[in-house]
């Protein structure tokens, strides 16, 4: 259960850019690949209590799955994949080793309040 | 008054800090000609075995040092000292895995150039450790024959992860009916082309070809560093 260092990580990060620009943040958009080795809902979880005494108290972590996507040598082309037990191209069975996407951990953008308290 | 919320653009890894610590670690192990293995395993299937056996057999002629992970207790450390090699337990209180930083700090009065081989037993955990990357130049998943065939298609996260597949107490394979057919199909589906060694620490047996595959990759290592 790593996923409350995740989730802490996630807030340090946000806390930063909240402080840096003067603003408050409402929503913190993630990436979450299906092969980052992280579980959606226990990340949800953690991330409140990560935000617990903390200037993102109240914020909501909005996550977007990424299905893993590879490369097949043989297609010469980006397939998704079809199950995470078999790592094959889907069209033609040729087992694939090259990942594309799927290992995304990665926050991507923040909602902001425009009326923050103190503009800057 | 209240506006429309506005968003920024921001893409940041959240295991940047990890990553930037692994990279510079890496950068440290090739610099020293270090070539740099960890292990992971569920809890209870030989890592500690498997390394001692490890250690004690290319300590005659190779300099091996250890770095053994555990919640709690010094257990390892002290049956990996048997190996006469050198052995550093970090102990990672309720962590479930190893971080980059750990391997670090625990680095930090020991000399890489007098190493051959550097191991890191990780914290034993299926789940957590692959998503942290600790420096290391291959990741050794163990699975031993007791598991169960399908332990690859139960965690494909962490098989995929890995750079070889071990599977230990082949000693115990009959036993159990374990099918070797089974688990290297199951490992090749989640992984392909992953190499996969099969064991026993206890008995040796299938120890020499797994060394083999580590010399070659240490002289890799070290011809890729003299061009």
């Amino acid at each position: 259960m790593h996923e409350l260092s995740i989730a802490m990580s996630i807030v340090e990060m946000a806390e930063e850019e909240a402080e840096q620009r003067g603003v408050e943040i409402e929503v913190v958009h993630l990436k979450l690949g299906a092969l980052a080795g992280v579980v959606k809902e226990a990340l949800l979880s953690c991330y409140e209590m990560a935000c617990e005494n903390t200037v993102l108290r109240g914020s909501r972590l909005a996550i977007e799955e990424v299905p893993v996507v590879i490369f097949c040598a043989n297609c010469r082309a980006q397939r998704g994949l079809g199950s995470l037990q078999l790592f094959c191209c889907p069209e033609c069975g040729t087992p694939a080793s090259e990942i594309v996407h799927g290992k995304e951990l990665e926050v991507v953008a923040l909602e902001i309040k425009e009326c923050a308290p103190n503009p800057v | 008054m209240r506006s429309e919320p506005r968003l920024i653009e921001v893409r940041k890894n959240v295991l940047k800090q990890n990553d930037m610590v692994a990279r510079s670690l890496r950068d440290r192990f090739h610099a020293a000609g270090v070539f740099v293995v960890s292990l992971v395993s569920s809890p209870g299937s030989g890592k500690t075995a498997f390394l001692e056996k490890t250690l004690t057999l290319l300590r005659p002629k190779y300099r091996v040092a250890a770095l053994v992970g555990d919640l709690a207790t010094e257990n390892d450390a002290l049956r990996l000292a048997r190996s006469h090699a050198p052995v550093k337990q970090i102990t990672t209180g309720t962590l479930c895995h190893l971080e980059a930083a750990m391997v670090q700090s625990s680095l930090e009065d020991w000399d890489l150039n007098q190493l051959d081989f550097l191991f890191i037993e990780n914290v034993g955990n299926l789940v957590c450790p692959s998503s942290y990357d600790l420096g290391e130049d291959l990741r050794l998943v163990l699975i031993s024959v007791t598991e169960g065939e399908d332990k690859p298609l139960k965690y494909p996260t962490i098989f995929n992860s890995a750079d070889i597949a071990i599977v230990t107490k082949i000693d115990l394979a009959a036993a159990v009916e374990f099918s070797w057919e089974t688990v290297y199909q199951n490992i090749q589906a989640v992984r392909p082309y992953m190499p996969v060694f099969q064991l026993s620490a206890k008995t040796g047996q299938g120890m020499e070809d797994y060394l083999g595959f580590l010399v070659a990759r240490l002289m890799t290592l070290r011809r890729g560093a003299e061009v």
